[in-house]
């Protein structure tokens, strides 16, 4: 695993804003691996956990207590529907059906659980995930595509917003 | 697609931390905020004692936005004066509870209202390190905040010597990962201490007693940290005089769900009904349809049904309480009646459903939430989260049994007030006022006979010779 310049600073930047514990900085940095690499490694891991000086343990029980932690890589693009109850009265799940019928991936209906919850497309350029309630359930059904928010999403808008993603 | 357009205000509503937000013209930069009056009262309030400060905030009986309704000048009060320990302040923008939405727009739109928000109450509370721990799905909302904050430090309102008043202070984001339960206090504070966010066993019942790093610790939510700028700015007893006694100024309230216009009003609090609200400001239920429920103060909150009647206190003409009868569309929304009805304002996001909604379908998906939520400390709200869960999963696959309503109100009942934190109270209660308020719903769906017990000889005592 190499670990680039941009990414070493970024972590000592983020370790610095913890003067009184560097144990806190374990979220930020699991953050920034999977910005870097779409996941968390094993290695990803073990190398957190010794530059906090944390056993490997202290930093594999956050990735899985934390449900936006992955331990597999995602599509090229990670799309997130929410699926609690202001986007499901809105049609999340009639949503999420032609989002992956538009994407070629196999959707299991219950839309994944803790643990395993993502599903990637054949060719890899993308990943649906269901989550629980995105804090924008005035304007349902809202998703995300990697860090980009839609809100009130139809299912007419599903070729344009996919055709914006390579 | 494109975020909806920019919205104006309804006549009923009454902006204050609002005020800014969908403006024709206002950015989220400082130069905007600048112009605006921004940090006017960070300036004001480097002139008052810190005292003084918690003073106005308790003349003003603010109450915590979050969801608990906790006055936040009795919270702030619990930090013990000549305190040698540091203090820390932590933002609450965990924003995760179903239904509410308001720090979303706080944060994108107005960040510098919630930072001038904080620098004020670390001033008050002698905090020098302060952190804002937002929720990971607002990473557009955790670099605009990042970015305010190098603003405000640029022009001198943080850092070293803040206004030159010898004052320091340094805050910093922290993103969280998806776990609702980092809503909590504690578990927060556990989480930014790197640990798995596990609330803390209680007492203390304040982090003000041991917070982060086991020192004093004062957690408020977005919305009551910018209303300590507006109590600096007005004063603690004019801001009282906005709302009614102990339910005190505005408030932003989410509706959702089943109604023409959802959206975001911001409220002089108890100033309007929960059907005015309904009706008036966002359109009423779809055309053709029926009330049916209302969720009144963020999922967690106790459903309400449309036809339900509730007696109250008010006070008469001669001051006297005397008892009056009201529907669900004329409860004010304010903290105490909402209470007084058996529900609570909680978060302030309302969800609306109506008479084509299954109650069933509806209290399993806030059933899979609460499963897939809880942190899994305590074994009641644990096994009992997923249990209310696999048994709506149950009944909606049509396998529901007879006794599936009982189970549930049984499950729920042995869950609240067994736990070390308030989601077991959040778990239960929707199950306990779905099934209650709409048993015969529940009954369709639980009509195939009780299995018959196992038969003793079965029994794992029996096999295993009485042994275990």
């Amino acid at each position: 695993m190499q670990i680039p310049p941009e990414l070493t600073a970024q972590i000592d930047e983020a370790i610095s804003h913890y003067p009184v514990s560097k144990r806190s900085a374990s979220l930020p940095l699991l953050h920034l691996f999977q910005e870097n690499f779409g996941y968390i490694s094993e290695e990803a891991i073990d190398w957190i956990a010794e530059k906090l000086e944390l056993q490997p343990i202290h930093i594999l029980e956050l990735v899985t207590f934390y449900p936006m932690f992955r331990r597999k890589p995602p599509g090229k693009h990670h799309i997130r529907v929410c699926k609690t109850l202001s986007c499901a009265l809105a049609g999340a799940e009639e949503l999420k059906t032609k989002l992956c019928a538009a994407t070629g991936i196999a959707c299991d209906g219950h839309g994944g659980c803790h643990g395993d919850p993502v599903s990637v497309s054949a060719d890899g350029r993308f990943s649906i995930e269901s989550v629980e309630c995105l804090a924008s359930c005035g304007s349902g059904p809202v998703l995300m595509v990697n860090d980009d928010f839609f809100e009130a999403v139809t299912d007419a808008e599903i070729p344009t917003l996919l055709s914006q993603y390579k | 697609m494109p975020a909806p357009a920019r919205r104006t205000p309804h006549p009923r509503e009454k902006r204050v931390v609002f005020a800014n937000i969908d403006r024709e013209g206002y950015t989220p930069d400082i130069a905007c905020y600048l112009r605006n009056g921004g940090y006017d009262d960070l300036k004001k309030a480097v002139t008052m004692a810190p005292g003084d400060i918690v003073n106005e905030v308790k003349a003003s009986a603010l109450r915590g936005r979050g969801g608990a309704g906790f006055p936040c000048g009795v919270k702030w009060g619990f930090i013990r004066p000549g305190e040698t320990k540091p203090i820390y302040l932590i933002c609450n923008a965990d924003e995760s509870e179903p239904g509410t939405f308001k720090d979303r727009y706080i944060i994108h739109q107005d960040p510098h209202q919630l930072i001038e928000g904080m620098i004020i109450s670390a001033f008050a509370l002698n905090v020098h390190l302060a952190y804002l721990y937002i929720r990971g799905e607002f990473p557009l909302g955790a670099k605009i905040l990042e970015q305010a904050i190098a603003e405000a430090k640029a022009n001198g309102f943080l850092g070293k010597n803040i206004l030159g008043t010898g004052f320091d202070l340094e805050i910093h984001v922290h993103r969280g990962a998806g776990a609702y339960i980092c809503g909590e206090e504690t578990g927060l504070i556990e989480s930014l201490e790197g640990k798995r966010a596990y609330p803390r066993i209680k007492p203390p019942y304040f982090p003000a007693v041991l917070g982060l790093y086991q020192c004093p610790t004062i957690v408020n939510n977005v919305e009551t940290l910018c209303h300590v700028k507006h109590i600096v700015r007005m004063g603690g007893a004019e801001f009282a005089k906005i709302g009614t006694p102990n339910n005190t100024g505005t408030r932003i309230v989410g509706v959702s769900g089943d109604v023409v216009r959802p959206g975001y009003f911001e409220i002089e609090v108890g100033s309007l009904t929960l059907g005015e609200l309904i009706n008036d400001l966002c359109g009423g239920v779809k055309p053709g349809r029926q009330l049916k429920a209302i969720i009144p103060g963020g999922s967690s909150a106790k459903v309400f049904r449309a036809d339900e009647r509730f007696k109250i206190k008010v006070k008469g003409a001669d001051g006297a309480l005397v008892e009056k009868e009201i529907g669900v569309l004329d409860i004010p929304m304010d903290f105490d009646t909402m209470a007084a009805c058996g529900s609570m304002a909680g978060s302030g996001g309302v969800i609306v459903m109506d008479d084509s909604r299954d109650m069933v379908e509806t209290l399993n998906n806030l059933n899979q939430f609460y499963a897939h939520e809880s942190c899994g400390q305590c074994t009641p709200c644990r096994e009992g989260a997923l249990w209310m869960r696999k048994i709506t999963d149950r009944m909606l696959a049509g396998g529901g049994v007879e006794s599936d309503p009982a189970t549930l109100t049984s499950v729920s009942n042995n869950i609240a007030g067994k736990t070390i934190c308030a989601f077991g109270e959040a778990c239960s209660w929707p199950t306990m006022s779905f099934v209650a308020k709409f048993p015969e719903e529940f009954a369709a769906r639980a009509t195939k006979p009780v299995p018959p017990p196992t038969p003793p000889e079965f029994l794992s005592q029996t096999l295993t010779g009485g042994n275990h």
